[in-house]
């Protein structure tokens, strides 16, 4: 075995090239700064395009630009900078925009603690849009689980040409770990699929089914290609007509949504008898798999979800797993948000136990054993 | 310049401009479709962006390419298409409210000098939303939210643009007759390019102002607003020095030599281990050889640090975890081992330094005064070597005394780390250290 040891960041930004990404813009932000960095460093010497934009509007807008010219494209903010980003990801939806928004979440709210944890951006990932059209969203436990899953994002940026957002944290993107990210077993890259050779005319927003992904072609393509931040109709042309606004939005939907079982991605930790289950994700999924091991030890009976992929939410994974449980404790680095979408899911009669917390510190194995009943 | 294909850009399948009668939207989007024509644009190489206002409904109508964006952005959008396809004609088109809430790429994309053309239709006023005040209305004007006539004072765009290193700025208006000339020669300029076309909203500004051409002209004169090409700077395009700068070459991401495990370790259990120290005592890389030293004995680590922003004062803090199995949780709610170096480290973890147990071992410069611990306190007589170590290794010899104590891991596997992963001169400094490190603890 051939080791490294870095942080979570240079993860990121050696997957997003690895992946092909070859165009960033950002604007620094602690802790996702060195995202910039690293990627000034991979890009330019390679044909790739690395700007800092004037502010995270401009990022947004720089990489909304390039992806609609062909471009991979990745924006790296943390917290303060989604809250910018917001009316541009509503576009980057609207306009079918294959691009990768990577969140190093720190505690918040406003400027909050900048060089500080927690993972308080979950619900805000999921409704940043007015609209509230659904996005997708995968959240990393470790620096390698980083690596993999930008990479993977951007495989489903690619797929289904919407914003995909890897929700890290100031834990994973700034600490360091040893790593073997050459043994990381990656999927065949996705690209954006082209417009069939021959066609003549190009609908940017073409599908038969609602959740069919339409065709790409570049601006600047042979193709002459519409963009509009207004509601429109396959051609991208402004329309008032309910029946086909219906249709476009049933499509922004379908096409995520249809799509859950194969954008789920989690790990299953399943005890038979277990009358409780821990759902965790991010970085507190390693203090969650502590607790449950320890609550093994003392004799508990525990069962574990841990999920990478939040949004859509792995519905059909989180519902199998609480099926034959009385008590569902979901921990996390907030005062309770995904707690919210599991409890929509346990049959009735299950109760689910929220423990959050947010001082900055990450909770501990302890702290959720106690907190969580199963101490 | 080729001979057009085309006579005209616009798209009769679209049906007519949308603009209201008279409304200067009509004469400048008209002047453009000219001027376009006159260049022999090729449509699928030339993209026009927009962004709100009546403005924003123009791209809709031309056969190029066409991306209509946010409120204020379309530069935003323009630069991305211009910085990912240097080769493409982009042209943005917005009004006086969009260089309000976009105030800010206007500025920049005059500054870095990206290879767009900027066209504003200035006319004074939102004529989307109502009829509101802009940057641009002039003090005095009526619009529909300054009931007292507007109190503020109108930004002079190109002024601004000139200000921000705009290479080319013109001031126009839909009453010239060479409009499209300018127009030409502005979407020809290679560097960033803008015309400020001041124009009449007949639906608003026209009828609260009693505004009409002339009125328009004696504008001009009052606010000083020269007509005319104002800035002509020539300077080299961004695109075109990045392009330069990326091929005279870059640094790479440094990589580092991969690490195999070749030493052995004494650690049965995850230990948690912090360094505490000053800014400038190269506490942070010295931690990670301390762990890269630990992954060459076998063991996996991992590393927080913390630190003011203000980096180059103040406390510095690393916090390192080595563990002989897969780490999971990664914090250190109680330290297993303490390292301080320096004041400025001690005052940081003095805070905790009343709940270590008597598990914990803190290692501190001889010089240095705890405050009441149940801890274990090894003093280091830091002071001893510091001549010899220079400040920059004085971490590198405590550490080097600890694991000699310890022995979690041998000391030879840090001078693994040091000598593999630092440049050789800093790695004979960091050898030397250690060498003085470990004395320390032979002495007691």
């Amino acid at each position: 075995m051939a080791y490294e040891f870095i942080e979570g960041n240079e993860a990121i930004a050696r997957a997003a090239t690895r992946a092909g990404c070859d165009f960033f813009a950002g604007y620094p932000i602690t802790p996702a700064s060195s995202i910039l960095h690293y990627m000034n460093r991979a890009l330019p010497g390679a044909g790739g395009v690395v700007i800092q934009a004037e502010d995270e509007i401009a990022s947004m807008g720089f990489c909304i630009g390039a992806a609609m010219a062909g471009r991979k494209v990745l924006t790296a903010t943390s917290g303060p900078g989604i809250s910018l980003y917001s009316e541009n990801i509503g576009l980057a939806i609207m306009g079918e925009v294959p691009m990768v928004i990577v969140n190093i979440q720190r505690q918040g709210p406003a400027t909050g603690s900048a060089t500080k944890g927690a993972e308080g951006d979950v619900l805000f990932t999921r409704w940043v849009t007015s609209g509230g059209q659904p996005v997708i969203a995968l959240s990393p436990a470790t620096v390698e689980e980083a690596y993999d899953l930008t990479y993977q994002a951007f495989n489903f940026a690619e797929e289904y040409r919407c914003p995909v957002f890897l929700l890290a944290s100031k834990e994973i993107g700034v600490t360091k770990e040893t790593v073997d990210l050459d043994s990381v077993s990656l999927p065949d890259r996705i690209d954006r699929t082209p417009v069939p050779p021959g066609q003549e005319r190009y609908l940017p927003h073409d599908f038969a089914r609602p959740e069919d992904v339409p065709a790409f072609s570049a601006i600047g393509g042979e193709h002459v290609a519409r963009f509009t931040t207004s509601t429109h109709d396959k051609r991208a042309y402004l329309t008032t007509d309910p029946a086909v606004i219906q249709e476009m939005i049933d499509h922004y939907h379908a096409k995520i949504e249809n799509a859950a079982d194969r954008i789920a991605l989690f790990t299953e930790d399943r005890q038979p008898g277990a009358d409780t289950l821990v759902v965790s994700y991010g970085v507190i999924s390693r203090s969650a798999s502590v607790a449950v091991r320890r609550a093994r030890e003392s004799g508990k009976k525990v069962s574990s979800l841990v999920l990478q992929t939040l949004y859509p939410v792995p519905e059909k994974a989180i519902r199998r797993a609480a099926e034959t449980v009385r008590r569902v404790v979901v921990p996390e680095m907030n005062m309770g948000q995904y707690v919210l979408e599991v409890e929509r899911l346990v049959p009735p009669g299950v109760e689910v136990v929220g423990v959050g917390k947010m001082n900055t510190t990450l909770l501990s194995p302890d702290e959720i054993l106690k907190r969580g009943g199963l101490a | 310049m080729s001979e057009s294909r085309y006579e005209t850009y616009l798209n009769p399948a679209i049906g007519p401009l949308p603009f209201c009668p008279g409304c200067g939207h009509d004469s400048l989007v008209r002047n453009l479709d000219a001027a376009l024509v006159r260049l022999g644009a090729d449509p699928a190489k030339t993209v026009l962006v927009t962004d709100i206002g009546c403005i924003g409904l123009t791209c809709r109508h031309f056969i190029t390419h066409a991306f209509h964006g946010l409120h204020g952005r379309s530069i935003t959008y323009a630069c991305g298409l211009k910085l990912a396809r240097p080769d493409l004609n982009v042209i943005a088109i917005k009004g006086d409210g969009a260089c309000g809430i976009g105030g800010t790429h206007l500025l920049n994309v005059a500054r870095r000098n990206i290879g767009i053309t900027l066209l504003v239709a200035n006319n004074f006023n939102y004529g989307m939303t109502g009829g509101q005040h802009s940057v641009t209305t002039p003090t005095g004007g009526n619009t529909s939210d300054t009931p007292w006539g507007n109190v503020e004072a109108p930004m002079d765009l190109c002024a601004t643009a000139a200000a921000a290193g705009a290479g080319w700025v013109y001031r126009a208006t839909t009453f010239d007759d060479d409009l499209a000339d300018v127009l030409v020669r502005a979407i020809s300029s290679p560097g960033f390019a803008m015309v400020d076309v001041w124009e009449l909203c007949t639906a608003y500004y026209q009828p609260q102002n009693q505004m009409k051409k002339r009125g328009l002209f004696e504008l001009m004169d009052d606010l000083g607003c020269r007509r005319g090409l104002l800035v002509d700077k020539p300077r080299t395009e961004y695109t075109e020095l990045y392009r330069q700068a990326a091929e005279s070459g870059g640094p790479a991401i440094p990589k580092k030599p991969a690490i195999e495990p070749s030493h052995r370790h004494a650690l049965k259990r995850q230990t948690g281990i912090l360094v505490a120290g000053s800014a400038g005592q190269k506490i942070k890389s010295t931690a990670t050889l301390l762990a890269e030293g630990g992954i060459f004995a076998g063991l996996q680590a991992t590393q927080k640090d913390d630190y003011p922003i203000t980096v180059k004062t103040g406390h510095s803090v690393a916090e390192i975890v080595l563990s002989p199995e897969r780490i999971e949780y990664t914090g250190i709610e109680v330290p297993d081992y303490v390292i301080v170096v320096s004041e400025d480290g001690l005052r940081r973890i003095s805070r905790q330094t009343a709940s270590y147990p008597e598990s914990c071992v803190v290692y501190a410069d001889a010089a240095l005064e705890l405050p009441p611990t149940a801890a274990r306190i090894r003093s280091l007589d830091l002071q001893s070597i510091r001549r010899k170590t220079g400040p920059l290794d004085l971490a590198t010899a405590a550490l080097a005394a600890f694991l000699a104590e310890t022995g979690l891991y041998p000391v030879e596997a840090m001078a693994h780390a040091i000598e593999t992963l630092r440049s050789p001169k800093l790695a004979e400094a960091g050898i030397r250290a250690l060498n003085l490190g470990v004395t320390l603890v032979g002495k007691n």
